[in-house]
């Protein structure tokens, strides 16, 4: 299995609070990790180190042997590592299609005059990433609300719409955070279904937050488990499922 | 007709013609706002400045002898629209984006300052008296009976709302159908976000600035060649109607400039018209006033999404 994101002893201290402590991991091609943990535990913080927002204070985060530790998220993105956030961040006043193309802004064409005057290369690359966006909206279900405003849209379909604007970007490994919450059980089988064809179809890895033991437990190949900003357990579901550790911290001690 | 329909008439055109001067630079204000949350209070100056140069370029041409007329406006719009342009880009450059990310008021003071520096700069350029030209445009159409009211309507109205329409569309059309124009609208939304899509923001807010300026250089031209005098003053008044008239409409919002201008200008011609000269200023502020106690937003604005 070759290694795609490969995190060493990351850390993560706010003045006197260690919101990460030495937290070490992999992700290998195609493959679905899950970081659990109870509330307070450090894993948004955590995606928040990986994905570029907070400078890591210790530790090593690679991307396909490159360091990216710390490096601005826009470059990360460019990596091929993208993100989605716990609360929904959409354009929401824009159109849905909007929300993918301007996801693909950079990809177009950056010059200023040629989107002016309409030049050959500009309206191919602009029909290519049109192409792209109508794959993507039939893909996680939204096609005939491509004219809707995104902050129209129910919630579950803004979440699909979130996952839809990260992968115009064609990445290699997609971060979810808690990309179930607020779902009712039928989205969260499609959503389900939608995250484990994205790794069959279009060969993704997985990193994802989520609170959903069912989700969690049905998709994933890796579990972590963070509690107080250190990793206490990590293994198959399996494993997870009958360790005491996982079960004292999601318990609390008798 | 009667008389009293025919005024009416007379002042809704003046009214319009004054709106469009509003809504051009009211633009400028709405933009920025909508982009990085900041008043340009150096705005107004920017219309001064356009003013000027579109004096002075027709001054030029006159001098190396080009006179027809359309050549004249062609080339004194787009060398207005160019140097304008680059004054904004230049205000922006230097006094705004070094201290982005700092304190919301310190931009502001910025502003302020940059607003003062451009009028003594204009005055120690230009000198400080008024500056007068002699009208490209003069003429228009009368209406109504020889011996009753006669509606006036000059060409010069009809080439300021006929241009106005034409940069309002241009505008709209860049906005929601080029790329760059989706980028700003996601930039105006959510700057974080759109950064993280990998769009430079910093370009974007730079291409705002310059738009803005763009609309005032417009403005400027146009009120250059219909009252015929300019001074260095002229950009306070007009920034702060302007900034009313951006306020009213809902700040941030590109139809709520076009339309709260038009309205504001409506305003006064009335109550120039039916109260008096005088109270032309307490109505129109009056009028932002009792809008804003309603919605607080403005006309068209939408309530501020809490960002988390």
């Amino acid at each position: 299995m070759d290694k795609l994101l490969e995190v060493s002893d990351l850390s993560m201290q706010f003045g006197g609070l260690r919101a990460v402590d030495q937290v070490a991991f992999e992700v290998g091609s195609k493959q679905i990790v899950a970081v659990i943990g109870p509330n307070g535990a450090g894993k948004t913080t955590l995606f928040n180190c990986i994905s570029g927002f907070y400078s890591p204070t210790g530790g090593r985060v690679e991307m396909a042997g490159e360091e990216i530790t710390g490096r601005p998220s826009h470059k990360i993105a460019r990596k091929g590592l993208v993100r989605t956030f716990q609360n929904i961040r959409l354009f929401k006043s824009m159109t849905v299609i909007e929300n993918l193309m301007v996801a693909q802004h950079t990809r177009v064409n950056s010059r200023l005059l040629s989107g002016l005057f309409k030049s050959r290369n500009y309206r191919r690359r602009e029909q290519e990433a049109l192409e792209r966006a109508h794959y993507w909206l039939e893909r996680v279900g939204l096609l005939e609300f491509a004219n809707r405003e995104a902050g129209n849209l129910a919630y579950g379909q803004q979440r699909r719409l979130e996952i839809a604007r990260c992968m115009v970007l064609e990445p290699k490994l997609l971060l979810l955070d808690e990309p179930a919450a607020g779902l009712n059980p039928k989205e969260t089988s499609e959503l389900d279904q939608l995250i484990l064809g994205l790794r069959e179809e279009n060969n993704l890895s997985i990193l994802l937050i989520e609170h959903d033991m069912k989700l969690v437990m049905g998709i994933s190949d890796h579990i972590v488990v963070l509690d107080q900003g250190m990793p206490i357990a990590a293994g198959t579901p399996d494993e997870i499922r009958s360790n005491e550790r996982v079960i004292k911290a999601y318990l609390g001690e008798s | 007709m009667s008389d009293v329909f025919l005024q009416f008439t007379q002042q809704l055109i003046n009214g319009l013609t004054l709106g469009s001067i509003y809504a051009l630079i009211a633009i400028g204000y709405t933009m920025v706002y909508g982009i990085i949350g900041m008043i340009n209070f150096a705005h107004g100056e920017i219309y001064m400045i356009g003013a000027y140069i579109s004096v002075i370029v027709i001054a030029a041409l006159g001098l190396i002898g080009i006179t027809t007329l359309p050549l004249v406006l062609m080339i004194t719009l787009l060398a207005t629209i160019l140097v304008t342009s680059a004054y904004g880009w230049t205000v922006e450059r230097i006094a705004y984006r070094p201290l982005r990310g700092g304190n919301r008021l310190v931009p502001l003071i910025s502003a302020i300052g940059m607003s003062i520096f451009l009028q003594n700069y204009i005055q120690l350029s230009q000198g400080a008296r008024d500056v007068a030209t002699q009208p490209l445009i003069s003429g228009g159409w009368q209406f109504g009976d020889a011996d009753g009211f006669q509606i006036y309507l000059s060409y010069m109205q009809v080439i300021i709302a006929v241009v106005t329409v034409i940069f309002m569309t241009l505008l709209t059309l860049f906005i929601h159908k080029t790329r760059m124009g989706r980028a700003s609208r996601a930039v105006s939304e959510d700057r974080k976000m759109a950064n993280l899509l990998g769009i430079n923001t910093d370009q974007v807010i730079s291409m705002t600035f310059v738009i803005g300026a763009a609309l005032a250089a417009v403005a400027g031209l146009l009120v250059g060649m219909y009252y015929g005098v300019v001074n260095a003053y002229i950009g306070f008044l007009a920034g702060l109607k302007a900034f009313t008239a951006a306020v009213l409409g809902g700040i941030g919002s590109i139809p709520g400039a076009m339309l709260g201008g038009l309205l504001l200008g409506i305003t006064e011609s009335f109550t120039s018209a039916y109260l008096s000269t005088e109270y032309k200023d307490v109505v129109a502020f009056g009028l932002l006033v009792l809008v804003l106690l309603v919605r607080p937003t403005g006309l068209l604005g939408k309530p501020d999404i809490e960002k988390v």
